[in-house]
């Protein structure tokens, strides 16, 4: 929905922040495959991670500088959250969890510095990762208990005639579970941004230096919104670690 | 009635949500209180939790102030 605003109104709409420009236009079978600004942040992005994982751990000493003591500690972070949440079985998936980390976390960083462009405050972007989430937990749940995984959704020592109407919930629940995961990161950095353009316009707005209160809360909100855009993608990665303990263990 | 009016009155409407959150962020944080002041040696341990508890509800929030959004601005 942001996407497809095209801010020719007169008044700065706090939503034009969120405007996809495609450098190119590029077309493919009815495609449109253009490199947008958003591929940008996504590209820039992959390239921050890649470049800080392997320069910081280049010299790898055993006192390590400040560089490798901060990617070991993200490393240790992910692979400490997936054995609280997993277990010992959940180390094949560090890598695939730790991927989605960096990148949810390094994409909402991205975008709080001004004039830059957040990617995951577009709900395609989220969908389409929550999706990977989402089909690869089934794949992995029906590889590992063939068609038994289905028991997933019956819950044991209930009457029976409680469970036409709970395994429908248990179905849909999990069914939503792609489209929770995507809008809880799209509406926070969506909303967080907003707000913060909708204070900035309030410090132009208001007369003489009434503008500096609102600028003194777009202050705090930033402080806010760098804890949110961390916060978000431990979410997403804590979340994919206890849908893959779901799919190993269920229940 | 004038669309931009129902606009306007849509989207307050819709915000009304965000007290189910609020009620639920206060619960949170007075759990996390007690919680700690019971046995502050779990203090760590409780907070990584409060912290996970809070991002959650605040989501919910959200959900409603997107849609707020949409009917002003989408």
């Amino acid at each position: 929905m942001a996407s497809d605003y095209s801010g020719h109104s007169e008044k700065h709409s706090p939503l034009e922040q969120f405007e996809i420009i495609p450098f190119a236009h590029t077309e493919i079978g009815g495609y449109d495959i253009s490199f947008t600004n958003s591929s940008l942040a996504m590209v820039i992005t992959v390239a921050i991670i890649t470049l800080f994982l392997t320069l910081s751990v280049n010299t790898r000493s055993i006192i390590p500088s400040r560089m490798q003591l901060i990617s070991e500690l993200i490393y240790n972070f992910i692979a400490q959250l997936l054995s609280d949440t997993v277990g010992d079985q959940g180390r094949r998936y560090f890598p695939f969890v730790f991927t989605i980390f960096m990148f949810v976390l390094v994409g909402n960083m991205l975008g709080m510095i001004p004039y830059s462009f957040t990617f995951t405050s577009h709900i395609i972007v989220t969908f389409a990762l929550a999706t990977i989430v989402f089909i690869g937990v089934t794949i992995l749940g029906f590889v590992k208990h063939k068609l038994h995984f289905f028991s997933f959704f019956y819950i044991p020592g209930l009457p029976w005639y409680v469970l036409p109407l709970l395994i429908p919930i248990e179905v849909i629940s999990y069914l939503s579970r792609p489209i929770s995961l995507s809008v809880r990161l799209f509406a926070n950095m969506l909303a967080g941004h907003t707000l913060l353009k909708v204070f900035a316009g309030f410090v132009v707005s208001m007369p003489f230096f009434t503008g500096a209160l609102p600028l003194t809360f777009i202050v705090a909100l930033t402080g806010l919104e760098i804890l949110i855009a961390f916060l978000q993608a431990y979410v997403f990665a804590i979340l994919t670690c206890l849908y893959i303990n779901d799919a190993i263990h269920l229940h | 009635m004038e669309i931009e009016a129902a606009k306007v009155i849509g989207a307050g409407l819709a915000v009304i949500g965000v007290i189910g959150s609020g009620i639920g962020i206060g619960n949170i944080f007075s759990s996390f209180i007690e919680a700690v002041g019971r046995n502050p040696a779990a203090r760590a341990e409780v907070f990584t939790m409060t912290m996970l508890g809070f991002a959650l509800v605040e989501a919910i929030a959200l959900f409603a102030l997107v849609i707020a959004l949409v009917i002003l601005f989408g």
